[in-house]
């Protein structure tokens, strides 16, 4: 099956300077500290984006919602890579892109709590 | 958890949307607390609990219900789940704890206020205006809810004039203190664990406590925010020996609590890895955040206990009744 690139695919996940996935240099360091064993997180899954693999990127959606942004892989990066921020942004992409969370119209009543 | 991811985050975002929190509790479980003790509404310093010890005992009543219909806690909502949250509470009628289980979540504010007496600063407290802080949200990564919720949180510490805020826990620590101020233009506000001003004013106790203990530092105080030394210089300064376990401080490993919301059985190995190695160390351990507490204490299997750390300082003062 051949794989579809899309090229506008890191413009679309970005939305700042701050998402910086193009600074790893896939040493693998990340991945040996992991405390949930997140094989594709963080390199792969950036990697992906960077080379417009969407259908990648979607296939390993549990990996982007598993990880706990405890920074344990963050503090040993040598690259200096904001993997939880990074993180986040993909969610936030994976909120619309694929679960179309959208904000539902202001409820009528609204308690407290 | 592909079909309830939707409805699960949709749902959370509703309820900070229009109920200021993502579980809405009843408004007496958020304040209750604070009953007898006769602090004032308001001040340049506040006692901040961001709600987040009160929400553990209703989420766990959520996650016992919900264990037995599937992975994720909020699974079982469908899209007119989701639908009906809008209008009703849903997630208030699903689960309610038992008056044990809040008081042992209801203590922990309590003993933060007494700790903080004791080193004679005075502070006010916001009762019902005391909301959430959006942090699973921000988690998630709904920046756009959780931007124009802080906006409103900090509308309330303007309305009472607050300039420093004293925080109970990790999360609402990280948010108030280094998450709001992205967003909000001239934030003013300053920001401090009660664990840092304790140890900043010397807090002493009235009599050592002494034993030993094994302590677990949350992510969120020990990377985010480098809340590493104060907890160990506080249970030192009430005669408690701590044993580090190797992943500790700047190397702490996770409670597995993050992921309890939508990979329940992901989050439960996670707190079982981190007791399997906290356990050999001691029988007694220290939490400084509610996720931590209650997921390590899930998961000890009778090896250790766990207690959050203001009840070993509280060991420390003479008794008040
Ligand atoms: S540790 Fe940093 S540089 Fe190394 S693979 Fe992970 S993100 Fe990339
Ligand atoms: S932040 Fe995520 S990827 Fe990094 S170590 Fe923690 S769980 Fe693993």
């Amino acid at each position: 099956m051949a794989t579809l690139v899309n090229p506008n695919l890191i413009d679309q996940v970005k939305q700042s300077d701050a998402f910086n996935a193009a600074a790893c240099m896939n040493c693998g360091i990340c991945t040996a500290v992991c405390p949930m064993g997140i094989e594709h997180l963080p390199r792969e899954l950036f990697r992906y984006v960077l080379l417009g693999l969407e259908e990648d990127l979607l296939a390993h959606r549990d990996a982007v919602y598993s990880c706990l942004l405890c920074r344990l892989c963050e503090v040993n990066c040598p690259a200096e890579v904001h993997i939880a921020g990074n993180v986040r942004t993909l969610r936030h992409y994976l909120n619309q892109a694929v679960f179309h969370v959208k904000r539902m119209p202001r409820a009528r009543k609204a308690t407290t709590g | 958890m592909a079909i309830s991811t939707t409805h699960t985050i949709g749902i959370l975002a509703d309820n900070l949307e229009s109920r200021k929190s993502v579980l809405p509790i009843p408004k007496d479980a958020v304040t209750h607390w604070a009953d007898g003790l006769n602090l004032p509404r308001g001040g340049e310093t506040v006692l901040y609990t961001g709600q987040m010890y009160q929400l553990i005992p209703y989420i766990e009543a959520l996650v016992t219900q919900e264990r037995k219909l599937g992975d994720s806690w909020l699974a079982s909502f469908s899209g007119v789940g989701r639908f009906v949250n809008r209008f009703i509470n849903i997630a208030a009628l699903m689960g309610r704890p038992s008056p044990e289980e809040r008081q042992r979540y209801e203590r922990i504010p309590r003993n933060v206020a007494r700790l903080l007496q004791k080193v004679g600063l005075e502070f006010g407290i916001l009762y019902e205006e005391d909301w959430y802080s959006g942090a699973l949200m921000y988690d998630l990564g709904e920046d756009e809810v959780v931007s124009a919720h802080a906006a409103k949180v900090y509308r309330i510490f303007q309305k009472y004039g607050v300039k420093r805020v004293i925080t109970i826990d990790p999360h609402t620590t990280n948010m108030l203190r280094s998450v709001y101020p992205k967003w909000i233009p001239d934030y003013q506000l300053r920001v401090q664990s009660y664990l840092e001003l304790l140890a900043e004013y010397g807090f002493t106790p009235d009599h050592p406590v002494g034993g030993e203990v094994t302590v677990h530092d949350s992510c969120v105080y020990a990377r985010y925010e480098h809340i590493i030394d104060e907890p160990r210089f506080l249970l030192n300064g009430v005669g408690l020996a701590v044993k580090e376990p190797v992943h500790s401080k700047s190397r702490t490993w996770c409670c597995g609590g993050p992921a309890e919301s939508l990979f329940p059985a992901k989050a439960e190995a996670a707190a079982k890895q981190r007791v399997n190695e906290l356990a050999q160390l001691s029988s007694q351990g220290v939490t400084m955040c509610p996720i931590c507490w209650v997921n390590l204490e899930k998961a000890t299997d009778g090896r250790i206990h766990f207690q959050d750390i203001s009840e070993w300082l509280c060991a420390g003062l003479a008794p008040t009744e």
